[in-house]
């Protein structure tokens, strides 16, 4: 931080006539927050009443809704090896227009991210860029392989906010056992996408559609079988373990269970779970495969539920962003993945017009809760902690267009969906890195 | 409702962006989403084609001038010849392309091929293909008409009718027919189209195969499945083999090819179950000894295998000619022609 200095004149701002919420507080009120630097050094309902410090810089956020900066714990930003398909400063504007302060990356790189070298690289990228913050997972094996454990001490040290091998399962259990045993000790948290990977062959959700298509389906079980069995090591080694992107409702039903017996356990979702079935597949789109499938109606409401009741702990982008040459291609041979970063809060914001979750329990999964199970002080409206808040308008309407987004790939099975909700002002430590004009600015 | 179920209704299934029951068949790529007259109409106008391929002089210049390029990314005789002489036949200039599905995922990619192709301007293109929808894929770059030749797992929608238009000749009717499918239904783009073809049509279908080669849900495409052969065949009128494909079988399906044969093999022991004058079926190549034993597949009276051959050309000559005929004519296709058009 002593390398940038403050931006002079600009010490303190207050946010006034604001819908203030705060999930971690569960703060929904009128009020104002004050900023002094990077800081929230205020926060309250009255907290204006008598008029703005003198020294203050008003920004009056009229009657809209302001929140802490939506911490995305799952996406992947291009950067090492895959420049081409997004790079950190392209994901960095695309978060930043859609409310997103912070953004856990994976570390399936080319080469992968699994040495102090590899988070030293991310780090000074998104320093460099200084739009978003820019947290890194290490790998948890050597070249994400399942086999060898990395430096999970040293990577900790270096600023590594948990472990995980990306799209990878840690199929071999005695592995992971250790992995989540030796991880303990730094109370680092281990991520896994639980998905058997003999059993999650297909390249579809395995039943009546994938079989009309005559495409390779993956059972819904793959999910749970994995996910029980890391559940067993979680047992024996007390580790802290995190599920990711749970699609199956089986899956919801056994992590709810998990926690009921005091499991350090969390796990996340992502929209295209809650809001779209095996169905977008329709004919061969490719744009609707990911990793893991879609999958069938029951599933989904299923996913909602997880929600509804806090056993999904967290919503995630899985920003996972593929340039034409990798989607248009028949349905076996393209790439998994959906550019996630811009539609990440709009899609949320769906279940709650649909009157499926409150308002503060889904921002609490976009903010405070990833952040505590990264372990960062971040997602809170909090007198002392930094100044990473969003503006938005909850109702505002607007036609999804992928077209249009600010990353560099446009893969998005949301083209033409109508959505509510939108963010019109994101402040990263205190700067505004993203103010939405009255004419769209160009990228 | 949701914008979530909103959207979820809005994304087209293939029955409903293709069936358009009444407008003219501007490709085909599958069997599924056609209406039974549309199937009866491809029937009929095959079956005009049956007396034409017995007769001494088989050609016509109904498609004189007109280009058909059979681009096949998988290795195939029976399928490639069947649509070759049939071009020919109808006095098309037919070319023939075998290019490596390998090429393709590494170089130049399906759709630069079929921009590549488009760009000379054939009337047909006839394109199999080892990945499921990828025919599917090619059609929507390109302005000509496309005949899917097979596609992976998916269709194979030719055979489909040769199927039916064989078995209407020997039985008359399809409708009320109990049809087994029997083999490896899960990798099959052959049993998928049947399906499809002989459900519309009114006939009962079963599929037959062990477990593990019955792909989930297959029953939600209105059959009933069997993974006893016998109960399977019992009463049935037809019964249509499947090759064992052994080249889509990543991991281990059945056991071993003795025992397959043991259990699923058609023999005369497991055919007695069926009715006494079942019509036998197999879209070949076959696997003698695998799927079928010799001497039942080579039975005159009961082997309907070799007029599916030629079927098959009858039946590509009749598709030939109702996607020529629907499609608009050179003149007004491609961009560099516009200037002549109406």
């Amino acid at each position: 931080m002593s390398l940038h200095a403050k931006p002079a004149g600009t010490a303190k701002v207050a946010y006034t006539n604001a819908r203030l919420l705060d999930p971690a507080s569960g703060l929904d009120a009128r009020g104002g927050v004050l900023v002094d630097g990077n800081r929230i050094v205020e926060v309250g309902a009255g907290l204006f009443r008598d008029g703005v410090p003198p020294d203050a810089q008003e920004v009056d956020c009229a009657g809209l809704c302001l929140a802490p900066g939506l911490v995305d714990m799952r996406a992947q930003l291009g950067e090492p090896g895959r420049e081409h398909k997004e790079t950190i400063s392209s994901a960095g504007r695309a978060a930043a227009s859609a409310g997103i302060t912070s953004i856990a990356c994976l570390p399936n790189t080319d080469p992968v991210i699994d040495d102090v070298a590899g988070l030293e690289f991310v780090a000074r990228r998104a320093r460099e860029t200084k739009l978003v913050k820019v947290y890194a997972y290490g790998a948890l094996t050597r070249g994400c392989a399942g086999e060898q454990m990395t430096e999970i001490g040293l990577l900790s040290e270096a600023g590594a906010v948990g472990f995980t091998d990306g799209d990878r399962a840690v199929a071999n259990a005695q592995t992971l056992r250790r992995c989540l045993a030796y991880a303990s000790v730094f109370d680092t948290v281990i991520l896994q996408h639980p998905l058997e990977p003999t059993l999650a062959t297909g390249v579809m959700n395995g039943g009546a559609l994938a079989t009309r298509l005559g495409l390779s389906g993956s059972p819904a079980m793959a999910e749970l079988i994995q996910l029980e069995r890391d559940l067993r090591l979680v047992e024996m080694t007390g580790g802290r373990y995190h599920a990711s992107l749970i699609s199956t409702g089986a899956a919801v039903e056994a992590i709810r269970q998990a926690k009921a017996n005091g499991l350090r356990v969390t796990c996340d979702t992502a929209p295209h779970y809650f809001t779209l079935t095996e169905d977008a597949v329709g004919d061969y789109r490719t744009f609707a495969k990911v990793n893991p499938p879609l999958r069938g109606a029951a599933d989904r409401q299923a996913i909602v539920a997880g929600l509804a009741d806090g056993t999904i702990d967290a919503v995630v982008s899985d920003h996972n962003p593929q340039d034409q040459d990798s989607k248009r291609l028949p349905f076996t041979a393209a790439e998994y993945g959906i550019a996630g970063l811009e539609t990440l809060f709009a899609l949320s914001l769906d279940l709650v017009h649909a009157g499926q979750l409150e308002l503060l329990d889904l921002l609490a999964g976009l903010t405070y809760k990833p952040a505590d199970i990264l372990g960062r002080d971040a997602g809170r409206l909090a007198a002392g902690g930094p100044a990473d808040m969003i503006l938005f308008d909850p109702e505002r309407a607007w036609t999804i267009d992928p077209d249009s987004f600010l990353g560099k790939c446009k893969n998005a099975p949301f083209d033409a969906w109508p959505a509510r909700g939108r963010v019109v002002r994101t402040v990263v430590d205190g700067r505004t890195i993203y103010a939405e004009t009255p004419a769209p600015a160009a990228a | 409702m949701s914008p979530a179920d909103r959207a979820l209704q809005d994304i087209p299934t293939r029955a409903a962006a293709e069936s358009g029951s009444g407008a003219p068949l501007r490709h085909l790529l599958g069997i599924e989403g056609m209406t039974a007259a549309e199937i009866v109409a491809l029937l009929d106008r095959a079956e005009s084609y049956v007396a034409v391929n017995q007769a001494a002089n088989k050609t016509s210049d109904l498609l004189a001038g007109r280009t058909v390029i059979n681009l096949f990314f998988e290795t195939s005789t029976r399928t490639r010849t069947s649509f070759e002489l049939a071009g020919k036949r109808l006095g098309a200039d037919v070319i023939n392309m075998e290019v490596a599905w390998s090429s393709i995922k590494k170089g130049e990619t399906l759709i630069d091929t079929a921009m590549t192709l488009n760009a000379m301007h054939p009337d047909v293109l006839v394109v199999r293909a080892p990945d499921s929808g990828a025919v599917q894929l090619l059609a929507e770059k390109v302005n000509c008409a496309v005949i899917n030749a097979g596609d992976g797992s998916h269709e194979h929608p030719t055979q489909a009718l040769l199927d039916a238009l064989t078995i209407r000749r020997r039985r008359g009717e399809i409708a009320g027919l109990k049809v087994a499918i029997s083999g490896d239904v899960a990798h099959s783009r052959v049993a998928r189209s049947n399906i499809h073809l002989l459900t519309t049509l009114g006939a009962e279908v079963r599929v037959i195969a062990p477990p593990t080669l019955l792909p989930s849900g297959i029953e939600r495409l209105g059959v009933t499945a069997y993974t006893n052969m016998r109960a399977g065949l019992a009463d049935c009128d037809v019964v249509m083999m499947l090759r064992l494909q052994t080249e889509r079988m990543q991991g281990s399906y059945v056991p071993s090819i003795r025992e397959y044969f043991r259990f699923y093999g058609l023999d005369y022991d497991k055919l007695a179950h069926a009715k006494a004058d079942a019509l036998i079926m197999h879209p070949g190549p076959m696997n003698r000894g695998v799927e079928i034993d010799s001497v039942v597949a080579d039975d005159i009276d009961r082997s309907a295998i070799r007029e599916q051959v030629e079927m098959g050309v009858a039946v590509r000559m009749g598709v030939l000619d109702a996607l020529t005929r629907q499609a608009p004519t050179r003149a007004t296709t491609g961009d560099l022609d516009g200037s002549i058009g109406a």
